[in-house]
């Protein structure tokens, strides 16, 4: 391949490619994200490969693997092209069916479908699925279509033409210019304008600048970054190359986390790639732009996602941050002019650059331009990420798209922001997804974690949970960091095990308030968040931990009991057997009994019992009427439905 | 034939070379040395603080801050639980538990033949899958206590 020398070269390549491909031409394309990788996606490509092959369709259907389309509730997924019908959940088992009726006679495998919660209807198209129907992709957008190892798939469907355009019709000021004039704020949670930070680096002094990716995607349930760098490095790249050369860089960085194995492969892919097409190394496209870009992993430490600590982790120290009051776009890697981005913001940069800051600004509000991708996880129905204009509610997001909470459970609260952002009671579901709102509200964009959950969530162990997480990714360089968090872990988890006193939500209050003061950088001055927005709207489930040594949701193991309910236990057994402390007595026809002394708390009884009884339950503080030995079983054993499983039968 | 020092000094010096002796790199070349031997073998270190002319208490220092690292010999298995948020609030802790108890080791642990290796991660972002428990690379998603000994037992 040699590489293309101007922009010329580069369209006409690019019509090439678009003319010998056969758009209607049938293709199997199949989701080989991570997560549809980690549901088995692997073996139904392999096993697609084989039955085309027997069939003798693998010269007439093209097979492509694709990066995460984002549905990943329903994965591993395979749509037909050009048709668009969608399977999901496909399994290795599935995959000789879809050859024979699909791909050899036409017809559509029903029950490969998805079905519509609300309407009960299968729906055939992917398009028409109310999970995609009511998002904006215009970043995720391709993730569906094209092969991420193939730079001829990101070339045909319009790549690098935004580079073309800011190489040789505009300046790097004026680049800067659109940039700044399209409002777009940093996505990895800071929120910064990206354009200003651009001018200030090129402006800094010295000739030595860098840029960098930050995919170090620490937020524990954020994969917005993950899937677009393993789904379509190459548009991640392209902005970083338009951002250096508005800046006047000549090296850039990525800096991929450890945990994300197959990102760190796309990229390398995507990299070697583009400096054989020429669009990375000296003189891209003839333009005398010089820029080239090296990966590195992160270790596994969340700090590292902070800027300072980045770049202090690519200097070979550890990821210790400093002080923010020289920015890091004046003196940053290696004390020079360093700007650092997050992925997303990257991949906002060619669309802004193509098609216009007038058109980006009409999307969003007024203070939050654009789309944004969240990741919407946790108690929801569909998991997965969601792309939306900013500007949509939370509600909206959580129900509409989301479809809402399973197994008939209530809304609790969303957490937004990570580590960093804050809990929102369903009273403030109807806020917009803007930086500016859900900051005021206590919270924070973040980088787009949205996690979703229910009555069976406990605020004062998601707040126990978050301070012992960033206790133990604290850097340890400051003290309010250092001691304030775990000062803080110790107080919840005093209350979390019967061990609160009054004064102690003031207390935590008042640590909070050193930490924001006096952190080093955001983890410790952003780490009260949850726990304070967790006191401001359910600060009654504090109480009633401190007061009651009770646990509303019934999730806080010292304050909680599992009991058999004498009136539905059929002695079926399968608790007792499986109890791993055999704190179960019962017999045949004997309802079963907890020993409430060698009870570890640890839910078996409750996982195992079939639904078809429910005989488990959780009580906090509350005195049930249960027989202290076995006692004869009076429920009797309903006939098995054929939609009834006992939970140890359910597959992965 | 080369000693078993000559052999990890071999590959470490391959692994430096391919840096280019880049002291930047130390994190990169920490994460080269841990899949070539498994764990960060002190020798390794070593070599690794002379070849680069960075002190050995600074490569301890950073081989001991980046929570993939381990100094110590891993199972031959190794298994990732992960402790996200999504995962946490699918009861991802149960998880890790019902695994110690079972092996009776505790998490940053290996037990006693060197089976298992017990670790945690926060998030690998697979978060639809919640709870994850992760061995030898492999992915098994909505974990429950009770698939937790069957996972176990399926690896020899």
């Amino acid at each position: 391949m040699n590489k293309l020398g101007s922009p010329q070269e580069l369209e006409r390549l690019r019509e090439s490619i678009i003319r010998s491909s056969e758009p209607n031409r049938p293709c199997i394309i199949i989701c080989g994200g991570t997560g549809c990788v980690a549901l088995g996606s692997g073996d139904v490509i392999n096993t697609f490969k084989q039955e085309m092959q027997e069939n003798g369709l693998d010269s007439k259907v093209d097979l492509r693997v694709t990066g995460c389309r984002g549905f990943c509730e329903r994965g591993p997924h395979v749509v037909t092209h050009p048709e668009g019908i969608l399977y999901q959940r496909v399994k290795q088992e599935d995959v000789a069916e879809i050859v024979s009726e699909t791909l050899l006679k036409g017809n559509i495998v029903d029950r490969l479908l998805y079905v519509d919660p609300e309407t009960g209807k299968k729906i055939v198209h992917e398009s028409e699925i109310p999970f995609y129907a009511r998002q904006r992709r215009l970043l995720l957008a391709n993730n569906a279509k094209i092969s991420p190892d193939s730079i001829g798939d990101y070339l045909a469907s319009g790549g690098y033409a935004a580079l073309n355009k800011a190489l040789f019709e505009m300046s790097p000021e004026r680049v800067i210019a659109e940039v700044k004039k399209s409002g777009l704020r940093g996505r990895g949670g800071g929120g910064f304008p990206a354009g200003r930070k651009w001018e200030t680096c090129r402006r800094a002094e010295g000739d030595t600048k860098y840029v960098i990716c930050n995919c170090d995607e620490g937020d524990p349930g954020a994969f917005m970054d993950r899937s677009l760098m393993e789904g379509n490095p190459h548009s991640v790249l392209e902005g970083m190359i338009i951002g250096a050369y508005a800046i006047g860089a000549h090296q850039g960085y990525i800096y991929v986390r450890n945990e994300y194995p197959l990102a760190v492969i796309h990229a390398e892919l995507a990299l070697k790639q583009a400096k054989e097409y020429g669009f990375l190394g000296e003189n891209i496209l003839g333009s005398g732009f010089d820029f080239s870009v090296k990966i590195n992993r992160g270790g596994g430490a969340f700090v590292c996602g902070e800027s300072t600590a980045l770049m202090a982790s690519l200097e070979g120290e550890v990821g210790e941050p400093r002080a923010k009051y020289v920015h890091t776009s004046e003196k940053g890697l290696w004390d020079k002019p360093t700007n650092l981005n997050n992925v997303e913001t990257w991949v906002n940069v060619p669309l802004i650059v193509s098609r216009g800051a007038d058109w980006y600004t009409k999307i969003g509000t007024q203070n939050s331009k654009g789309t944004k991708i969240f990741s919407l996880v946790g108690k929801v129905n569909n998991t997965g990420l969601v792309e939306v204009p900013m500007g949509m509610t939370l509600r909206e997001i959580v129900f509409d798209i989301g479809g809402g909470i399973p197994g008939g459970k209530k809304f609790k609260a969303v957490q937004t922001g990570g580590p960093s952002g804050g809990c929102i009671p369903e009273s403030l579901l109807d806020l917009p997804v803007d930086f500016d709102e859900l900051t005021k509200a206590g919270s924070m964009m973040g980088s787009g974690g949205m996690i979703v959950m229910d009555e069976d969530n406990c605020m004062v162990d998601i707040a126990k949970y978050f301070i012992s997480f960033l206790e133990e990714e604290s850097c340890g360089k400051c003290l309010p960091c250092r001691e304030g968090l775990k000062r803080m872990r110790q107080i919840l988890t005093d209350i979390s095990e019967g061990r609160g006193e009054e004064g102690d939500i003031e207390l935590l209050e008042c640590l909070s308030t050193t930490l924001v003061d006096s952190a080093l950088c955001a983890l410790g001055s952003t780490a009260p968040n949850p726990v304070l927005t967790a006191i401001r709207y359910f600060r009654d489930e504090y109480e009633a931990h401190i007061s009651d040594k009770r646990c509303p949701a019934g999730v806080c193991k010292e304050l909680i009991r599992f009991y058999i309910l004498p009136d539905k236990c059929t002695a079926c057994g399968i608790c007792l057997r499986k109890c791993p402390v055999d704190a179960i007595s019962g017999a045949k026809r004997m309802v079963h009994v907890i020993d409430q002394d060698k009870c570890i708390k640890c839910g078996t009884c409750l996982d195992v019992c079939p639904e078809r009884f429910s005989a488990v339950t959780k009580g906090s503080s509350e005195e049930l009427d249960v027989p202290a030995e076995p006692i004869p079983v009076t429920a009797s054993k309903s006939k098995t439905k054929a939609s009834d499983k006992p939970s140890t039968d359910s597959e992965v | 034939m080369n000693t078993g020092v000559e052999q990890l000094q071999e590959k470490v010096g391959s692994i430096l070379d391919n840096y280019q002796h880049d002291k930047g790199s130390l994190v990169s070349i920490l994460q080269d040395t841990q899949s070539e031997f498994g764990y960060l073998v002190r020798e390794a270190l070593v070599e690794i603080s002379t070849g680069l002319e960075v002190p050995l208490s600074q490569v301890y220092s950073v081989a001991t801050f980046f929570r993939s690292f381990s100094l110590k010999p891993r199972g031959r298995h190794l298994i990732n639980v992960c402790l996200g948020t999504a995962c946490h609030v699918r009861g991802a802790v149960r998880i890790l538990e019902a695994i110690e108890r079972e092996l009776g080791i505790k998490s940053g642990e290996a037990d006693e033949d060197l089976k298992f290796s017990l670790e945690t991660v926060n998030c690998v972002g697979a978060c639809a899958l919640g709870p994850i428990v992760i061995i030898d690379g492999k992915y098994s998603g909505e974990m429950k206590t009770d698939k937790v000994k069957p996972l176990l037992d399926s690896h020899d």
